[in-house]
This record gives C-alpha cells, sequence and structure tokens, in this order.
C-alpha cells in the first residue's frame, strides 16, 4: 500500500483510513456529512495526491494531446485546463482526465489513481506518430491539495499573499512559495469554486498544515474521499469505474459535450461518429428516490417489471437533504420527469428522473 | 465507549433487554453507531415476521455504504420503531434509547446463553479498535 506525504498528518488529524486502489486514503475525519455541508458553506481542505499527474514534451506534444483525447486542445491557450475523456477506438472511456497546456510542446495530464498505469500505456502506444515524444510520471514527486468551496479564494490569499481574482475557472498559473514552486489550478471535483495545488511532495505537509492553521479559526477543515464522492455526485461530476468504463461512450453519459467531432481525427473518431447517427441505445440520466431508500452502484432500474439500467452512482444528497443517483438505462425512458423503479435488496422503490446537477453554486 | 450494565450484547455490535418474560427490545450499539457514523436510512421487518438467531434483521446505511444487523435471537417481530425510520440519525443520537430497532417475542430461552455480558463485550470492542 502506498501513502502520500500527507498520511501522517491523516491519522493525527483522526481520519478513518480506507485503501482506495494502491493508496491509504483519509475517508472522513468527523462526519461525511458535516464535511460536505462545509464545503457547500465555507470551505475544505482535500489531500488528492493519489490522483496520477503524467508530464508530456515534445514537438508534437498538442497535435498528441488532439489526437487521444476527444475533447478539443487547439481551443487551448498558455495556463489553460480542459475535461476531457480518452477514449479507445470503439469509443468507450479509457479514462476522464484534466489536460493542462503549459507551452504548445508541454502538456500535464492529471487521470484517475486507479488508471495511471494503463493511461501510460495506452498513450506510449498513441505516440509512435508523434516522437520525439516524453511522457513522465510525476505523481509521486509532486503531491495535489484541493482547497475547494465558497471561501477558499478568501482563504487561500490570506495564506499565501497572492492575489487569485485573476486567475479564472480553469487556468493555471505558477507562484513562488517559501522559495518553491506552486502550481496552482482554479479547478475541482465539488462544484464550488476552488483551487487545486500542485506542491513538491516534500514541501506537500508544510503547505497543508500552514493552510489548515491559518484558516482553522474561519471554519476550513479536511475533507476526506467520502465527502469528495457526495459534493461530486450532486454536481453530477462523474466518477470511472462507476459512472464510466471502456464499454460506455461519453456519447451515452452526461459529458457527451466533450467530443468535438468537427476537431479533425482523433481516437474513437469513427465509431462516436457511428454510434451519433445511429442514435444511442442508452443514455445516463439523474433521478432522485420518490420512496424512501438509497440507490447504490449497480442497483437494478426497472420500468414495471422490465429491467431497462443500472445504477451507476447514488447516495443521500446531504445539500438537498434527498437520496438521488445516476443511472445509464434505455435511451426511450431517458426523459425528465420519467417515473422508475429502483431495485434495493428484494424491493422495488419508486424514483423520478431530474435535471441535473442535483446542486450548483451560487455564483457570486 | 458506552457499554450499559444492564445489557446484553452480540459480537456483531446488537445489544438486547428483557423487557417481560417472552419480549426483548434490541438495538445497536454505541461502539456500532460510532464505527458506522452518519446513518442515514433504516430498513426494518415487517411486524409478524418469524426471526432466526443470527440472520439478517435488518439494514442501516450511512452515507458511505449499507450493512446488516443480525437477528440476537430467533422470535418473532412484534413491534417496530418507526420513528427510526423517519429519523434514523436517532440511532446515532441514542442507540440503546429512542434508537431502538425491535422488539421480538422470543421462541427458544435457551439461545440467552449465546449472548455476551458487557464485560465480554467491551473485550470484543476493545480488540477490534
Amino acid at each position: 500500500m502506498k501513502r502520500t506525504p500527507l498520511y501522517e498528518a491523516h491519522v493525527k488529524l483522526n481520519a478513518k483510513i480506507v485503501s482506495f486502489h494502491d493508496y491509504l486514503m483519509p475517508l472522513q475525519y468527523d462526519s461525511i456529512i458535516n464535511e460536505h455541508l462545509c464545503v457547500r458553506k465555507n470551505a475544505g481542505l482535500f489531500d488528492i495526491s493519489h490522483m496520477g499527474r503524467l508530464d508530456v514534451t515534445g514537438e508534437k506534444a498538442l497535435s498528441f494531446i488532439h489526437y487521444v483525447i476527444t475533447n478539443d486542445a487547439s481551443r487551448l491557450s498558455d495556463n489553460q485546463v480542459l475535461y476531457t475523456p480518452i477514449c479507445n477506438e470503439q469509443g468507450g472511456i479509457i479514462d476522464d482526465i484534466l489536460v493542462y497546456r503549459w507551452k504548445q510542446r508541454h502538456f500535464t495530464l492529471v487521470v484517475n489513481c486507479a488508471n495511471l498505469e494503463k493511461d501510460l500505456l495506452w498513450l506510449q502506444k498513441q505516440a509512435v506518430n508523434y516522437h520525439p515524444l516524453e511522457i513522465i510520471d510525476l505523481t509521486e514527486a509532486i503531491s495535489l491539495i484541493a482547497l475547494q468551496g465558497p471561501s477558499a479564494c478568501q482563504m487561500l490569499e490570506n495564506t499565501l499573499d497572492f492575489k487569485f481574482n485573476n486567475l479564472k475557472r480553469f487556468y493555471f498559473d505558477d507562484f513562488l512559495w517559501n522559495g518553491n514552486e506552486l502550481t496552482i489550478s482554479r479547478t475541482g471535483y465539488t462544484a464550488e469554486d476552488g483551487f487545486e495545488i500542485f506542491v513538491d511532495a516534500n514541501q506537500a505537509l508544510s503547505l497543508w498544515n500552514l493552510l489548515l492553521d491559518k484558516n482553522k479559526h474561519t471554519g476550513l477543515k479536511p475533507v476526506g474521499l467520502g465527502a469528495r464522492d457526495t459534493l461530486r455526485l450532486e454536481g453530477c461530476l462523474l466518477l470511472y469505474g462507476n459512472d464510466m468504463d471502456e464499454t460506455i461512450t461519453p456519447l451515452e453519459t452526461t459529458i457527451g459535450w466533450t467530443v468535438k467531432f468537427d476537431k479533425g481525427n482523433f481516437v474513437g473518431r469513427e465509431c462516436l461518429l457511428k454510434q451519433r447517427e445511429k442514435g444511442i441505445d442508452r443514455k445516463m440520466v439523474g433521478f432522485e428516490m420518490i420512496e424512501r431508500g438509497i440507490p447504490r452502484h449497480g442497483y437494478p432500474v426497472l420500468k414495471g417489471d422490465e429491467v431497462i439500467g443500472k445504477v451507476t452512482s447514488g447516495s443521500f444528497s446531504p445539500s438537498t437533504n434527498k437520496n438521488i443517483g445516476l443511472c445509464l438505462i434505455q435511451s426511450q425512458y431517458a426523459k425528465i420527469g420519467e417515473e422508475l423503479q429502483i431495485q434495493i435488496r428484494d424491493n422495488t422503490y419508486k424514483a423520478r428522473i431530474v435535471k441535473t446537477p442535483f446542486y450548483s453554486r451560487i455564483k457570486r | 465507549m458506552n457499554i450499559p450494565n444492564e445489557l446484553l450484547y452480540t459480537k456483531t455490535h446488537e445489544w438486547v433487554k428483557k423487557i417481560s418474560p417472552k419480549v426483548v427490545v434490541m438495538g445497536i450499539t454505541d461502539y456500532a453507531q460510532q464505527q458506522l457514523k452518519d446513518i442515514v436510512f433504516v430498513e426494518l421487518p415487517q411486524t409478524g415476521k418469524e426471526l432466526k438467531l443470527g440472520a439478517p434483521c435488518a439494514v442501516v446505511e450511512s452515507v458511505k455504504a449499507a450493512y446488516d444487523i443480525y437477528s440476537p435471537l430467533s422470535g418473532k417481530v412484534v413491534e417496530i420503531n418507526k420513528k427510526i425510520q423517519e429519523k434514523p440519525q436517532l440511532v446515532n443520537e441514542d442507540p440503546y434509547g429512542e434508537g431502538w430497532f425491535l422488539q421480538i417475542e422470543i421462541s427458544n430461552p435457551d439461545e440467552f446463553k449465546n449472548l455476551l455480558n458487557p464485560v465480554q463485550y467491551r473485550v470484543i470492542c476493545e480488540a477490534e479498535h
């Protein structure tokens, strides 16, 4: 089992530790509900150093990235971030990632922890026509800390003495802190304003402690993976392995907008184009429970006696006080307002398809 | 960790209290609710259901997952606590009081010998902790 440089800090903070793929990570420090609501109202601090980071450099780096992702890398300016799936030839999702463009010849990819090795092999295989190209795994050298919530900007400014007002959403920049370089992006996985901070692994603990110390009195709390999951679900941000895998295409999910057919050739384009022309057989939608019961990943979705799909993610939603979920079902039923049943253990319970996201932040 | 002296316990963290010669009330222990944290859903059997010693008789769900609760004794469900279905957090707040689960009319008093006394139960909790 791997530990992030913040592992000891989590243990000291009394975290309940769980194994998450290769890593021992904090599930919760206090209560998932309290941590969740703290991020919605104020701010929370997350160790997300388990996320994979790959550095891509080379003369043809831009055209390589453009080819392996479904979204349009050519629209990125320097210091901009793009969310995108990587698909296989069949259009199945290999991973969903963030692409950071430093320069035309230099990108950083933030990938899912469980997919790091798979992605690395896949990218190396795709790189043959784009050499010289170097892909380096920076995951263990650099830690990643997220500060998320409506107070995140103010807290970060208080702590680091920089101004972040000019750092727009989905942009990033370098900052010098105690002689160390920090890369800070205005991104996150909580449906709130917030930042993700790349820091040298040997500086991660001091930055983590400094952020907590300076902002304790204004309510900053450490937040574990439990609340990270409920926060992302309310924002309808998909989770790889639950809502996406290699048998599901982006067009079937809620991230069809990330497939840009007009951008030129890319891996999976042919199959995805066919699927778009033919129409999709199944579609991902959000639902809320009408009757009592908590939907969970894998539970069957029914219409009458017929199984029409599966729950991909589900939970109690602390912000709305409802039980919510995402499901992948036959397209004909994927209409807002449609009533479905979710099978929970031996019984079925009524649910209704609703608009997503389940929660949107108040923009200030 | 609160382990009241007047109750009996199971290895799977249920508590039992005799309230009449044939009827017991049961719930989950303080230790169990602390481990589960935020309980957001409780599923109870219907009254009249026959329960077997050690078989699942209810489900509690935290934000993260669902957990089975096991019947401490064999018998018939004579009363369920509807209040914890409406307000599952009662199980966190008052596991031995308002957070009770079921009343069971027991069918085999011999099974009491399988239950743990508070001292034995404390040993189990400390070993798990």
